[in-house]
């Protein structure tokens, strides 16, 4: 495979600039991977990279991704909080990459709540 | 915690905490001195006298939803299993350092695991923070910056999917190429 340069991005600005004004940038979807000391530990960042990873496989350009800091649930870590527009933030909890991708596929794609997985409705506060 | 790519993103987590606008990793990885050093810098806030004086104290934080602040804690833990050492420098108002050493052949050692995940998760959920990445290995070296690649991409988000998946490939592709072997 041929090695990636600064050439590479230059293209993928341009198509990615073509493509923006073909639909609307807009924000769809939040989801919120919790990345405290609790959550690295038990595996935060690989369900962040199975996120990452489907997003870009689906191009869902309307989805993004933040991470926060600990919220005191340290035992139901891997936290995920998924906020579509207009409605009521949820939280899964006791994440992997499957159950993110699963997530990712029903919840943020498809609009059905993976009622399973869910810790909780609404927003949390951390402080 | 059981890789060092975890450690490193728990330690970045405290530095983007610290409202740092950058935050520098640097890994040396030296088969001839037998060493591993990790560091991470940053322009954060900072910690006064007092403050570093109860940081390896797991049962101290600045946070208020729980008791207990064990990253420090578990790389210090990390480092003197493996025959290191972690030390931690830090001004009020200027910045921190956090560095770690570790015998690279040590048994105990943790295993470097997946530094680009790392990264990944780092840019891509704090957009406006800018990471530098140097990796060391030997006389091989591999540097990533996020201001260069903000500087080619002008108004696009920088977690862009198709911006993060060219870093993907970007680091992966460096790691190999400096045959990084922790």
């Amino acid at each position: 495979m041929a090695k990636l340069t600064i050439d590479d991005l230059k293209k993928i600005k341009e198509k990615v600039h073509r493509e923006m004004s073909l639909r609307d940038g807009d924000r769809r979807v939040k989801v919120t991977v919790h990345m405290g000391t609790c959550g690295i530990a038990s595996g935060a960042k690989e369900v962040m990279d199975a996120l990452l990873q489907e997003i870009e496989t689906a191009g869902a350009n309307d989805v993004i991704v933040t991470t926060s800091g600990c919220m005191g649930l340290c035992s139901r870590e891997p936290l995920v909080t998924v906020e579509i527009l207009n409605q009521e933030p949820i939280k899964y909890e006791y994440m992997n990459p499957n159950k993110m991708r699963q997530v990712f596929k029903r919840h943020i794609l498809a609009g059905e709540i993976q009622t399973p997985f869910v810790l909780a409705r609404g927003a949390e506060v951390t402080r | 915690m059981l890789e060092l790519a975890a450690h490193i993103l728990d330690i970045a987590e405290n530095s983007i905490r610290a409202g740092a606008k950058i935050v520098e990793i640097e890994i040396d990885e030296n088969d001839a001195k037998d060493l591993l050093c990790v560091k991470i810098n940053d322009n954060g806030s900072g910690m006064t006298k007092e403050e570093m004086e109860k940081i390896h104290d797991p049962f101290y934080t600045t946070k208020k939803v729980r008791r207990v602040g064990l990253g420090i804690p578990l790389l210090n833990d990390a480092a003197q299993r493996a025959g290191g050492k972690l030390i931690i420098k830090s001004e009020k108002g200027l910045g921190t350092s956090v560095e770690a050493t570790f015998q690279l052949s040590h048994l105990d050692r943790q295993p470097m695991g997946n530094i680009t995940t790392t990264l990944l998760a780092l840019v891509a959920g704090n957009s406006s923070i800018d990471f530098l990445y140097k990796h060391r290995h030997n006389d091989r070296q591999f540097i990533f910056d996020t201001r260069q690649i903000r500087k080619e991409i002008d108004d696009l988000p920088i977690n862009h999917p198709e911006i993060l998946k060219y870093i993907r490939g970007v680091i992966s592709e460096g790691l190999q190429d400096i045959a990084s072997l922790a």
